[in-house]
């Protein structure tokens, strides 16, 4: 599988080794990085924040890891991701996997842009091995490396797991 | 097998949910047809399913579904879903 990921990800939708205050700021860097990146306008960023708000902290999809979001809206542009890991982690108010130290910010136009993308983020965030790559990787080409190598070995993993 | 992954939009963690539940039913051999959905039209896409996956924070408030809610604490442990299938279905 071929995915964009310099497309999805560039440069500008990643930032390294950023210190917050708390959750809310965490999710207004990942909005930020969506904005510098021309992926969406500033008013998804008040609309990820209103997701944890509203729907609560369930973002928090495993140890250490947020997915911030909100739904495809006027105030997305295209579709991409951005990047936040935390220098310190911080508190989302999420009992299983709280402290948060990774935010990936995600917007879509629709419900089938970004599966794509998506995938390469779960196969890497679902391999310990590039999880812990991903945490220490210290540029932005780092990171986009340690997803494009998970997606393209995803497929032969599903048919060595199904074969085993 | 119809499983419902719900989230809170459809479109972000429930996709997440729905990729590493496909991998898990493949692991146990289970013939699965895995859905996203999000929360406020859950009930409705749930209908003739044989059962939800969803977070901590959103069980609640599918309370009273008609089939099993089983509660995924991490998305990204395809054998914590492997598990949890696996004693939910008996397989």
């Amino acid at each position: 599988m071929e995915v964009d990921l310099d497309g999805a990800l560039p440069d500008k939708a990643i930032a390294l080794g950023v210190t917050v205050a708390d959750w809310r700021a965490a999710i207004r860097v990942a909005g930020e990085r969506l904005v510098a990146s021309g992926a969406t306008t500033a008013a998804y960023t008040d609309e990820m924040i209103g997701t944890v708000e509203t729907l609560g902290p369930y973002i928090v999809i495993a140890p250490g890891i947020a997915l911030a979001h909100s739904r495809p809206s006027p105030a997305v542009l295209r579709t991409g991701l951005s990047w936040v890991h935390l220098a310190s982690p911080v508190e989302f108010g999420n009992a299983q996997n709280d402290p948060v130290r990774l935010v990936i910010g995600l917007a879509a136009l629709d419900h089938d842009s970004h599966i794509d993308v998506l995938a390469a983020v779960a196969a890497a965030l679902s391999d310990p091995a590039r999880l812990r790559a991903l945490d220490a990787a210290e540029t932005p080409t780092a990171v986009r490396d340690i997803l494009a190598r998970a997606s393209s070995t995803t497929k032969q993993d599903t048919d060595r797991d199904q074969g085993s | 097998m119809k499983i419902v992954c719900v989230c809170g939009m459809g479109i972000g963690t429930s996709i997440l949910l729905k990729m590493n539940t496909e991998k898990a039913a493949a692991k146990l051999g289970i013939d699965a047809d895995v859905t996203a959905a999000d929360i406020s039209s859950a009930r409705g896409s749930a209908q003739g399913c044989d059962l939800i996956l969803t977070s901590q924070e959103l069980a609640t408030e599918l309370d009273g579904a008609s089939v099993p809610v089983v509660v995924i604490n991490n998305f990204m442990d395809v054998g914590e879903i492997e598990t949890k299938l696996q004693s939910t279905t008996g397989r």
